[in-house]
């Protein structure tokens, strides 16, 4: 089966979003996209990590909604491909205002 | 094999991720990189905001700040930085308020030596007010109230508020940054940075300005937001530093 090299990964924030794609033409791999035909609670799209992330950090610092956490792999993984489950958070508004990083 | 955290959603001195700033805006990536800055030298400044969209940013970040009113942040600043000559003084203005509204507190600011840090957040529109246009919109740039972009025999021309800072002895550290793309993010906090650094050795006055979108107020999709500012401001303006003092 093929998989894809895969350095680094983002949670995604989906409640945060506000939609604007500026992370989609940011994403240096392309492995962030849009969905199309689902959105967040406030009726925004979002986007969703396909596997090959290397963890640059770009949509995150492009994002103005604060919706990306990046993380890097200490050892490349082989990730199938597709999307990353796991990615997607779905915090509720009252979860991340007791959020502190 | 634990993975190694690069960016956590938010900045540590941002208390919410929350605001109502619109979708494609470049002010909260322009105020992230200067809370990381801040977090990163260990800072405890004193903010000063002028009127604008990024007014609300103070709500939820964990500094001091004043919110004065309209361009007269570098006028209160000094008065801060006077009595409290050990503390790093930030002023945060857009360029509604500082270039069409109080030019002259931050020309004086800056003549005076002032040891304080302002930041202008520029995207040539007056969002919080409507979306008209400013002393800074490029020609060519549509606001609402320059539709078919401003058109110099009836508008007149940008002040280019850089170049003119960057003539002032007073000012030790002058630059401009944009973020439209991740590279000139970094670029960015790095003028950030260094600025804050000049500030806290005493050099003198110092600027940075930060180009950011505002697809709202330029009738642009937000996907577009960036290569509109590429196309009009930052083609106009440039990016850069116009100011520096040799390196050691």
């Amino acid at each position: 089966m093929t998989t894809i090299l895969t350095r680094g990964t983002v949670r995604i924030d989906v409640e945060s979003c506000k939609g604007c794609d500026l992370c989609i033409a940011a994403c240096r791999p392309g492995v962030l996209h849009m969905t199309t035909d689902r959105f967040n609670q406030r009726g925004y799209r979002y986007p969703e990590l396909s596997a090959g992330c290397t963890g640059c950090d770009a949509c995150a610092q492009v994002c103005p909604d604060f919706v990306f956490e990046v993380w890097k792999f200490e050892e490349p993984v082989d990730l199938p491909p597709g999307l990353v489950p796991d990615a997607a958070v779905h915090r509720t508004v009252a979860a991340f205002k007791d959020d502190n990083h | 094999m634990t993975p190694r955290l690069i960016s956590a959603f938010k900045p540590s001195l941002l208390q919410s991720s929350e605001h109502d700033l619109c979708p494609g805006c470049g002010h909260a990536p322009a105020w992230r990189i200067t809370l990381d800055v801040v977090a990163e030298l260990d800072l405890k400044p004193v903010v000063l905001a002028g009127h604008g969209c990024y007014t609300q940013l103070m709500v939820n970040s964990d500094v001091d700040s004043l919110q004065t009113l309209h361009g007269r942040a570098p006028a209160a600043a000094t008065g801060v930085k006077r009595m409290l000559p050990d503390t790093p003084v930030i002023t945060l203005q857009g360029d509604g308020d500082m270039v069409s509204e109080g030019l002259h507190e931050v020309l004086h600011a800056a003549a005076r030596g002032e040891r304080i840090t302002a930041l202008l957040f520029n995207n040539g529109v007056f969002g919080d007010t409507g979306g008209h246009m400013t002393a800074t919109t490029v020609v060519g740039q549509r606001t609402k109230t320059s539709l078919d972009g401003r058109d110099a025999e009836q508008h007149g021309y940008p002040i280019d508020v850089g170049r003119l800072l960057a003539q002032i002895d007073g000012a030790a550290y002058v630059a401009r940054g944009a973020v439209s793309s991740a590279g000139l993010v970094a670029r960015t906090k790095r003028m950030i940075r260094r600025a804050l650094e000049l500030q806290l050795e005493g050099a003198g006055f110092t600027f940075v300005e930060v180009l950011t979108m505002c697809p709202t107020g330029w009738f642009v999709g937000t996907p577009q937001g960036p290569e509109y500012l590429e196309e009009s401001m930052i083609a106009t303006f440039g990016i850069g530093e116009l100011k520096a003092p040799s390196a050691p």
